[in-house]
């Protein structure tokens, strides 16, 4: 992980910019007053009584596009190299890579007709 | 006499090299605090323009109140969200409650760690540039994501998965786009890609040579933002403030920090990859062609870079604020077809129109 040092920098800005929201969090504990009350600290809806947890089933829309999505990113992380050496490849491997992106094509517009892409 | 006296310049020596390694290493962390507090300086002008801009499109005066024409207003609100009580929901889930936000600032911080800002002003020039601002930029929803889910409130937890609906679905056609670009200048780094629109100057920005692809960055950029024609995950209306509903104090401060350093990523990315980044950009003409390179020119050069480039980010800054004052907020159903149905499908044809170009090209 570290054997790169062009990525040293990297590296010494994540924990910078970790150290951030800690020392924010830390400032504002030693700051802010505290006076806390079983109403203030139940969850907001909309003034009244909460009404049971909100951790529970939802839409099984959501997990339709979440799979769609898997599928197209994967397929840009794969086309990103090919790209990046597009000049010596040539013809035949641009050919090769639009079979793959056709197929991409081909599973887009299979969702899209099996109503995948629908929100309602 | 004579050994000693070598023994001690050996270790005169020594103990300088020491302290100049000491040195170098601290010089070394110092852009990382100057990117930072430019970071924090650029947010602070966005939040007084946003302001600004809102009361004139409402014919109001905006704030007037904190400093000369309200320039301290953000600054005192930051104040005010780090003196007030952080409440934590007492059926929620603490640990993600505070790691949420704590994610999306990081992950967006580490944004601009590629962004070139004048010639050869950039934290670190790395190869794969533009893709590592990608993958970064897709680890924010899940901030978004723990911050709705451990709300343990239904507003919250809708908001958290819109959010995560709304960003993955934006991200494709960004990435398209992306890839079209870096096709055409045969790199993922930042700085190359600058260096390949600076030929023609205003001609060889990469917007004319990819307009579609320039319309559809700018959309999804807008959509990854969640400002307004795309706010879905804290429509006031229907989700009270979506994920953030349960946050107060200075982790809603972080949340509102996110959205506006959010805005200034795109902006900035936008500058970069189609309008030409730093370069003054008059084709045929070059202000330092004539002087010979000296330290002060080329200090000079690099405050103008500098100054370009802020200025044409803060041209789409200053666009993006009117569309949010300006254009009302779509439906669920409306924002999925656009980016599944019209905009991948439009960004997927960019490119491979592209390909066939540098194809017909090679």
């Amino acid at each position: 992980m570290f054997l790169l040092h062009e990525y040293d920098i990297f590296w010494t800005f994540l924990i910078i910019a970790s150290l951030i929201p800690i020392l924010v969090f830390w400032i504002s504990g030693l700051l802010a007053p505290v006076s806390e009350g079983p109403e203030k600290l139940s969850s907001y809806e909309s003034g009244i009584e909460p009404m049971g947890g909100a951790w529970l089933q939802f839409r099984i829309r959501y997990y339709m596009f979440a799979l769609v999505f898997v599928v197209f990113d994967v397929e840009t992380v794969f086309l990103y190299p090919w790209a990046m050496s597009f000049d010596v490849l040539g013809v035949s491997v641009f050919i090769e890579a639009f079979i793959f992106v056709l197929i991409l094509v081909v599973g887009l517009v299979y969702a899209w007709r099996k109503g995948a892409l629908e929100w309602s | 006499m004579i050994i000693d006296r070598v023994e001690v310049e050996t270790i005169n020596s020594f103990s300088k090299l020491e302290l100049f390694k000491e040195i170098y290493g601290l010089i070394w962390i110092l852009p990382i605090f100057a990117l930072l507090l430019g970071i924090t300086i650029e947010v602070l002008v966005i939040v007084w323009l946003e302001r600004e801009i809102s009361a004139s499109i409402q014919q109001r005066i905006g704030p007037e109140y904190a400093g000369p024409l309200g320039l301290l207003q953000a600054i005192a609100d930051g104040t005010k969200l780090l003196l007030k009580e952080d409440i934590l929901p007492s059926r929620g889930d603490i640990p993600l409650f505070s790691i949420g936000p704590s994610i999306a600032v990081i992950s967006i911080l580490l944004s601009f760690l590629v962004i070139p800002l004048g010639y050869r002003f950039v934290l670190a020039d790395l190869s794969i540039g533009v893709f590592l601002w990608i993958a970064i930029s897709s680890i924010a929803p899940i901030g978004l994501l723990m911050a709705g889910y451990s709300s343990n409130n239904k507003y919250s937890f809708l908001g958290g998965l819109r959010a995560a609906a709304q960003s993955i679905s934006y991200e494709i056609p960004l990435t398209f786009c992306v890839l079209a670009i870096s096709l055409l200048s045969n790199s993922l780094s930042t700085v190359d890609i600058v260096e390949a629109q600076s030929k023609y100057g205003f001609f060889g920005w990469n917007l004319w040579r990819q307009p579609i692809g320039f319309l559809v960055f700018l959309i999804s950029s807008l959509a990854e933002c969640e400002r307004l024609p795309f706010d879905l995950p804290e429509a006031e209306e229907e989700l009270v403030a979506g994920y953030q509903t349960e946050y107060s104090g200075i982790k809603y401060g972080l949340f509102y920090l996110v959205s506006y350093l959010n805005l200034l990523v795109s902006s900035l990315f936008v500058t970069v990859l189609y309008l030409g980044g730093w370069n003054f950009s008059i084709p045929y003409i070059s202000f330092f062609g004539f002087f010979q390179m000296n330290k002060i020119i080329g200090i000079l050069e690099m405050v103008i870079g500098i100054f370009i480039t802020l200025t044409k980010a803060y041209l789409f800054l200053f666009i993006s604020i009117t569309i949010r004052w300006t254009l009302p907020r779509m439906r669920m159903d409306q924002l999925l077809n656009l980016g599944w149905k019209f905009l991948l499908p439009i960004s997927l044809g960019n490119l491979l129109l592209t390909t066939s170009f540098q194809l017909v090209s090679l």
